[in-house]
């Protein structure tokens, strides 16, 4: 019998593990946002002395994993696993900063939701007894997600005001059986959800279904209420997927208007060129250990819960004419 | 496509309903200015060829095909083109300018897989389309024209 599930889609641990230590590093754009100040680093551009932007990628995750070791003080060789991703095919961002960081590693693909998908599993195996400390992360960049998923970049076309800005960054945080707060309480494991949704510059509301099936669930599963937490925080559904997921939420009877917030729109300010705000691997992992981390030390927030959201399509799926599959996980985050 | 089920559907209309339109109005008055603007500036050039002694229908014409494709270029490759295309839309994809920073941009774009791979095979991914149904296309009606002459 699995001692630590409970409900149909939620774990509790047991021991809850701690995430001792922390690192963001953002793009330029990202940089200007209001969120600069929670940064590790802030680049000068898109190519951090890189040749293409995929390398820039790789370089931004490794060294935002290097960072998050550093400042957790445990040296590197008593790191067992590295479990990330990012939005290249083959994940190859994760891959070849493996490569070089010399970890035992776990690639793993939830879209934009990755970030949770890593804690959750870091968290299993630190408190499964599988490992004393290990590092999650993951990154995104704009313009290898611009080739990928649409255009060129120099190619003079119009986006509509549902698109989002993939956040240029990446983010690490390492996960350990220390005794220090904050720690991870709680994981509930997303279904994928459909809701017929095709329009590859509206992820929002494709993927706002699928964030509150998950929040549903980890309500009822944990058998608390929203206001249980101080900060309910969306991964990347930007200004529309926002509004309907508090609206379906409200339909459901659970109002989080004054503790719910979004990831995608808390890296940019509305007076930059997003559309309707951020998105990728790197917007709830920048976030989440940039400000989030930071302001639960400080003991602003106390319990919060990171449902990050991820699109699971590709531009193949796309010109296929498939409609597009969402997740979302949830990572409740506490002070003990 | 997979099918769709009444709950999806319900959903894409609740979506529809408060999803924010583009600032068509907006959109439609920029492309027409900056549309205008870029023929304007090609009569410009069509007059100078002219007014060089360049035969017009022909030989002017086709010189200012020339010019515009290589101002669309290289504004393009100096970045400046996508400003524009982002504010003004059709106005600036519909003319030759357009077409030419449809093939620029990848080309620029897949230089880091090289030259044949990268530049080479990917110049006209987003042109190609283009200029296989214009060409299909300009040879059909030429074959509908020429069978009605008889």
């Amino acid at each position: 019998m699995a001692l630590k599930k409970i409900g149909s889609q939620t774990v509790k641990f047991e021991n809850p593990p701690s995430i001792i230590s922390t690192a963001s590093i953002v793009g330029p754009v990202e940089g200007k946002g209001p969120l600069k100040d929670y940064f590790d680093l802030i680049l000068n551009d898109f190519h951090f002395q890189e040749k293409t932007w995929e390398k820039a990628e790789k370089k931004m995750l490794k060294e935002a994993v290097e960072m998050a070791i550093k400042k957790s003080g445990i040296p590197s060789e008593e790191i067992e696993y590295f479990i990330a991703g990012d939005l290249l095919n083959q994940i190859i961002a994760a891959s070849y900063a493996a490569r070089e960081l010399g970890i035992p590693f776990y690639g793993i693909y939830g879209a934009c939701s990755t970030i949770a998908e890593g804690l959750g599993l870091g968290a299993m195996l630190v408190d499964g007894g599988y490992a004393d400390n290990l590092v999650v992360g993951s990154s995104s960049h704009f313009c290898s997600a611009e080739r990928q998923y649409r255009f060129p970049l120099e190619l003079g076309n119009q986006r509509p005001p549902t698109a989002q800005r993939t956040v240029t960054g990446a983010g690490a945080a390492v996960i350990s059986t220390k005794n220090r707060n904050p720690r991870i309480t709680y994981v509930t494991t997303g279904k994928v959800i459909d809701m017929g949704a095709a329009d590859p510059y509206d992820m929002g509301s494709a993927m706002a279904p699928a964030a509150v099936d998950t929040i549903i669930k980890h309500l009822e599963d944990s058998k608390r209420s929203p206001e249980d937490y101080d900060l309910i925080l969306t991964g990347d559904l930007a200004s529309l997927g926002k509004d309907i997921a508090e609206k379906l939420l409200k339909q459901n009877g659970f109002d989080v208007s004054n503790r719910y917030t979004d990831c995608g729109l808390l890296i940019y300010s509305p007076q930059q060129d997003v559309h309707a705000g951020g998105s990728g691997c790197a917007c709830a992992a920048v976030v989440t250990f940039g400000y989030i981390f930071k302001e639960m030390q400080k003991g602003r927030y106390n319990r919060i819960l990171l449902v990050a959201t991820g699109a699971l399509l590709s531009s193949t799926s796309v010109q296929q004419g498939e409609t597009i599959p969402c997740i979302a996980h949830a990572v409740a985050i506490e002070n003990l | 496509m997979s099918k769709i089920t009444q709950e999806q559907q319900d959903y894409q209309q609740f979506v529809n309903r408060i999803k924010p339109k583009p600032p068509y109005l907006r959109n439609i008055i920029m492309a027409f200015l900056v549309g205008g603007i870029i023929c304007t500036i090609g009569q410009a050039i069509l007059n100078f060829y002219v007014s060089l002694g360049l035969e017009k229908t022909k030989e002017a014409s086709a010189a200012t095909a020339v010019t515009l494709v290589f101002l669309g270029s290289l504004l393009t490759g100096l970045g400046i083109y996508d400003q524009i295309g982002k504010r003004a839309g059709a106005g600036s994809i519909i003319p030759i300018t357009g077409f030419a920073n449809s093939i620029v941009a990848p080309a620029m774009e897949y230089k880091s897989e090289g030259y044949v791979f990268g530049v080479g095979a990917k110049m006209f991914v987003v042109a190609g389309p283009v200029l296989v149904y214009g060409i299909t296309t300009s040879a059909l009606v030429g074959l509908i024209y020429y069978l009605l002459k008889f």
